[in-house]
């Protein structure tokens, strides 16, 4: 997206704190919403985009508090429900920047039917999806992406739900741009944040988000400094699937299916797979979301990236063809449309 | 009276006799398959143009095209049309245009008494009799002896007409419905010319297809004068209609045009989010077409998604609208409470039709009154309207939408299926006298609070993204008072419950005077809402002929309600409440005016007849 601004001359000149709202944070101490926050009121001023042309939409949990603490316009809306209200405001004023911040039960179970028509309209909002694993502010229960077998207060046997991946099904909705990060990794974060916001169309951006009263811990093994680079696989549009301490290590296709190398004696990085975010078939994109730990490291960063025709481009697109060929509507001809008759 | 469009001399001269009467009623019906529903249209459209004052009710099953001849597959459409006012499609049919043994079923009990009806001969073979359930046929059985009964072989004769076209039989038969049209274009009068024009128009590509449905038309039309099974015809004048220019309309198409129209009188682009449910579609079909307007159309992928969406497009200043039927408002009920919580203007249009559940999807109701005033969790007041005509649903949009803006709320609209569908003469109003509905949004940076209120209409600002220096925030938990801010404090909750139902409640220094037809005082009032407003009147005409002192009203403002409403009541002895529901508005008037009164109803998916009302009226007086 190109920075604009309302007259043409003034520059915009923002930073953080012109983000940050006078209300008072409340998460609990030490959850991951915090990182989040701060790494997008960090990142907003770098789009060059005027303050007043943000809105943050968001559904029921946790994570949806977040407009409250963006100092822009904000819609803390009904479960699940985000990404329908967002859509209604990009049609109503295409010129507005608008971000949906949800969460794994808002996103995927209440809401899922939104988001995936969301996405296969290729809408242009980004949204970020808080993937903490566990319902939070209903104090602890199972959610879509909890593994199965969790033990939660409403599995105490052992949730038998198999679980949702997000990514997945931004992709198989067809997201023009599917990203991942991590919510600690705060560098990462800002920098797929910016990119998925200077996306034009859908941005899909999954948050690994620790919970650290209900779930705490649940993704130790890709934030932990000693466990990050054998458990994480960076994405880089291009480059080799590299991962490891010293980058010993990478993933190769066997057939059609994916295996973790030794780069050295067998094989070179030659016989790795490439990293192409913007390969129009999303067949590498899906299958990278497949991989998982412990059997594979977790890619994070951009896994697809393409470019296709805007929702509300195509809208008005419509609406000015239409105008073009049958005139500019009149209402006093629409009115007298039809057989009319006088009664003198 | 002149008209706009040709109505020329197709009327050809014919030496049977003409006897003329006030008014007729019609009913045409067929298979599903069998156009009925176009017959009607064109059959109304022609008597519209004509001149005739008319009512409707297109009625049809829920199924496509349940299997063919069978008795739920019977489709029908009932014109009332006359030389004076026409309120209702008609109690009973005059006569009965039935194209199948099933037809003439389903329908032949509501005929009246020495009734005309014209039967498709040839359809009355073993296979469609069975299907009808008929162990003989009624054709030659003397079950049909108290009417008068033309039999036609439709089928054969159309057939034979459409020679020349080139079509073959399949095809061909199908234009029976244009020649049983043109028999009953002889029997009232009336030209043809109006539907030879619609024809051409409307299968412009296919010559062969115009070419045998107009012979159909004017086969029937010839038939219906050589034949001497016809012997009279009859002529309707025109009605004497107030003077302007009109056009037929129904209720859907009001709504559609009603909303463009606050459009433009707002200055702002309408945002219409919808998901296909009858008896609603029509109105997104409608507006989806006016694109050149800007109007904005988005068919979501569920009910709870199209509401969504409209409430973001008002968030972002558009004119925001969304339509659907019962279920769908269950479904919207959720969002509903956020437009309230969040005090963002939204109209949502409820055709209603039978429930509960799926319940009856093609025919009408009025039993979500109670939904609209009641069915969300917390206090949730919403102002709810009810048109009481097909033409009146354009005003009653531009009436909502004006209550959205001024006082920055959800309203609702109990429109119903017989609205949706029927249709009558609408008098074209002149743009120039439709009020502007100007509402600006807030632009003022210097002390803006999201939600700090006009003194008058206790509305708050409307804010819209995209103005520098008014970014705030808002949502579905509890607001507190002036900044907006979130507050679970007891005493501001106690506090904004009772301000968004005063801001609701005092919307009554808007609505005009009730109107009483009838004197203001008496025996007896019948009150009504919704479609019901013609079979009422036409009731208590009847009942006042007879000398009775019996008025009506008609309520277009269920809440708040009119604020005359506890004076008239006390001027009469007895209060009756007519509607097609177990009595929703008669409990509502009882509780809010202590008032003991009488409840009407019947719930037959089907309008009241006129005298189902009056006979019932004059049984307690
Ligand atoms: S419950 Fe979990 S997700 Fe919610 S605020 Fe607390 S730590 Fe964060």
């Amino acid at each position: 997206m190109t920075a604009k601004n309302d007259t043409g001359t003034l520059e915009i000149n923002l930073n953080r704190k012109d983000f940050v709202s006078d209300q008072e944070v409340r998460w609990c101490p030490g959850c991951g919403d915090y990182a989040i926050l701060a790494q997008m009121q960090k990142m907003v001023p770098n789009l060059g985009i005027p303050r007043e042309k943000f809105v943050f939409v968001s559904g029921i949990g946790c994570s949806s508090r977040f407009p409250y603490y963006m100092n822009t316009f904000g819609f803390h809306t009904i479960h699940g429900r985000a990404p329908a209200v967002a859509t209604g405001i990009k049609l109503a004023n295409p010129d507005l920047k608008v971000f949906v911040i949800t969460g794994d039960g808002d996103g995927l179970s209440i809401g899922g039917n939104h988001l995936i028509h969301c996405i296969r309209r290729n809408v242009d909002l980004t949204i970020v999806l808080f993937n903490n694993r566990i319902y939070g502010l209903t104090k602890g229960q199972f959610s879509p992406t909890s593994e199965m077998g969790k033990k939660t207060k409403s599995t105490p046997y052992g949730s038998v739900d198999n679980s949702i991946n997000p990514l997945c099904v931004a992709i198989a909705s067809e997201a023009t741009f599917v990203a991942r990060s991590i919510d600690i990794d705060t560098k990462h974060l800002g920098e797929i944040l910016e990119r998925a916001a200077n996306h034009r169309g859908i941005s899909f951006v999954e948050v690994y988000q620790n919970c650290n009263i209900f779930n705490d811990g649940a993704f130790t093994d890709f934030t932990e400094r000693s466990k990050r680079s054998d458990h994480v696989l960076y994405l880089e549009d291009g480059q080799p699937m590299r991962f490891g301490k010293d980058k010993e290590k990478g993933i190769a296709l066997r057939g059609m299916t994916p295996e973790i190398v030794e780069v050295g004696e067998n094989h070179s990085v030659e016989d790795l797979l490439i990293h192409e975010e913007t390969s129009p078939e999303p067949t590498l994109a899906y299958l990278l979301t497949r991989l998982n730990y412990p059997n594979f490291p977790v890619p994070v960063g951009v896994f697809r990236n393409v470019e296709k025709p805007e929702y509300s481009d195509l809208c008005q697109d419509q609406s000015r063809q239409a105008q073009e060929k049958e005139g500019k509507g009149n209402l006093e001809k629409l009115l007298h449309s039809g057989d009319t008759w006088t009664v003198t | 009276m002149s008209t706009e469009t040709e109505t020329s001399a197709a009327t050809v001269e014919t030496h049977k006799p003409s006897v003329e009467i006030g008014s007729a009623v019609i009913r045409f019906a067929g298979d599903s398959g069998d156009g009925m529903q176009l017959t009607g249209t064109q059959f109304t459209n022609t008597s519209a143009v004509f001149g005739n004052d008319i009512s409707t009710l297109p009625d049809f099953p829920a199924e496509i095209r349940a299997p063919a001849g069978s008795l739920p597959g019977v489709s029908g459409f009932q014109i009332n049309f006359g030389s004076h006012e026409i309120r209702t499609p008609g109690d009973q049919p005059d006569v009965l245009i039935a194209m199948n043994p099933a037809a003439l079923k389903v329908n032949v009990g509501d005929l009246v008494e020495g009734g005309t009806i014209i039967v498709n001969e040839d359809s009355f073979q073993a296979t469609n009799l069975d299907k009808a359930g008929y162990t003989e046929n009624p054709l030659e059985n003397g079950s049909l002896e108290s009417f008068r009964v033309l039999k036609t072989p439709l089928t054969s004769l159309t057939l034979e007409a459409i020679k020349a076209s080139g079509l073959d039989r399949k095809q061909g038969q199908r234009c029976k419905n244009f020649f049983a049209l043109g028999i009953v274009y002889w029997m009232y009068d009336r030209p043809f010319d109006h539907t030879v024009n619609w024809i051409k128009s409307k299968f412009e590509r296919n010559p062969s297809i115009v070419e045998a449905n107009v012979a159909a038309l004017k086969a029937g039309y010839y038939y219906a004068e050589t034949t001497e099974i016809f012997t009279t015809h009859y002529s309707i004048r025109k009605a004497n209609l107030a003077p302007g220019k009109y056009r037929n309309v129904t209720g859907n198409q009001a709504i559609a045009l009603g909303a463009v129209t606050a459009m433009e009188k707002s200055g702002r682009e309408l945002f219409y989010g919808s998901y296909p449910i009858t008896p609603a579609s029509d109105i997104l079909h409608e507006l989806a077409r006016y694109k050149k307007f800007g109007v904005k159309t988005f068919q979501a992928e569920d009910e709870i998604a199209a509401i969504g969406a409209a409430l973001g497009a008002s968030f972002a200043g558009d004119l925001a609208l969304t339509g659907t039927s019962g279920p769908g408002i269950a479904l919207k009920s959720e969002f509903i409470g956020l437009a309230v919580m969040t005090e963002l203007p939204l109209v949502i249009v409820n055709i209603q039709r039978g429930g509960p559940s799926t319940g009856l999807p093609t025919k009408t109701e009025q039993s979500d009154l109670f939904q609209a005033v009641y069915g969300r969790n917390g206090e949730c007041p919403v102002p709810v309207l009810a048109p009481g005509t097909p033409g009146d649903c354009f005003w009653i949009a531009i009436e909502a939408f004006r209550i959205a803006m001024r006082y920055m709320t959800p309203v609702l609209i109990l429109s119903d299926g017989y609205l949706a569908n029927g249709s009558e003469p609408w008098m074209i109003p002149e743009i120039n006298d439709i009020p502007d509905l100007c509402f600006p949004n807030a632009t003022d940076p210097e002390n803006f609070q999201p939600y700090s209120r006009d003194k008058e209409t206790l509305a708050r600002p409307w804010a819209v993204p995209g103005t520098p220096q008014l970014e705030h925030r808002i949502g579905g938990l509890e607001k507190q008072d002036i900044t907006g801010n979130v507050s679970y404090d007891p005493q501001n909750h106690d506090y904004m419950v009772r301000l968004r139902a005063k801001k609701v409640a005092q919307i009554t220094q808007d609505i005009p005077p009730t109107e009483i037809y009838g004197e203001p005082e008496g025996d007896a009032l019948i009150v009504g809402w919704g479609g019901t407003h013609g079979a009422i009147t036409s009731a208590t005409e009847l009942l006042r002929a007879k000398g009775l002192s019996v008025s009506s009203i008609q309520i277009r403002h269920i809440n708040p309600l009119p604020p005359d409403l506890k004076d008239i009541f006390s001027r009469f002895k007895k209060v009756f409440v007519a509607e097609i529901n177990m009595g929703q508005l008669w409990t509502l008037l009882r509780s809010t005016y202590l008032i003991d009164a009488i409840s009407i109803n019947q719930v037959r998916g089907k309008p009241f007849t006129i005298r189902e009302i009056s006979q019932q009226v004059e049984s307690h007086l």
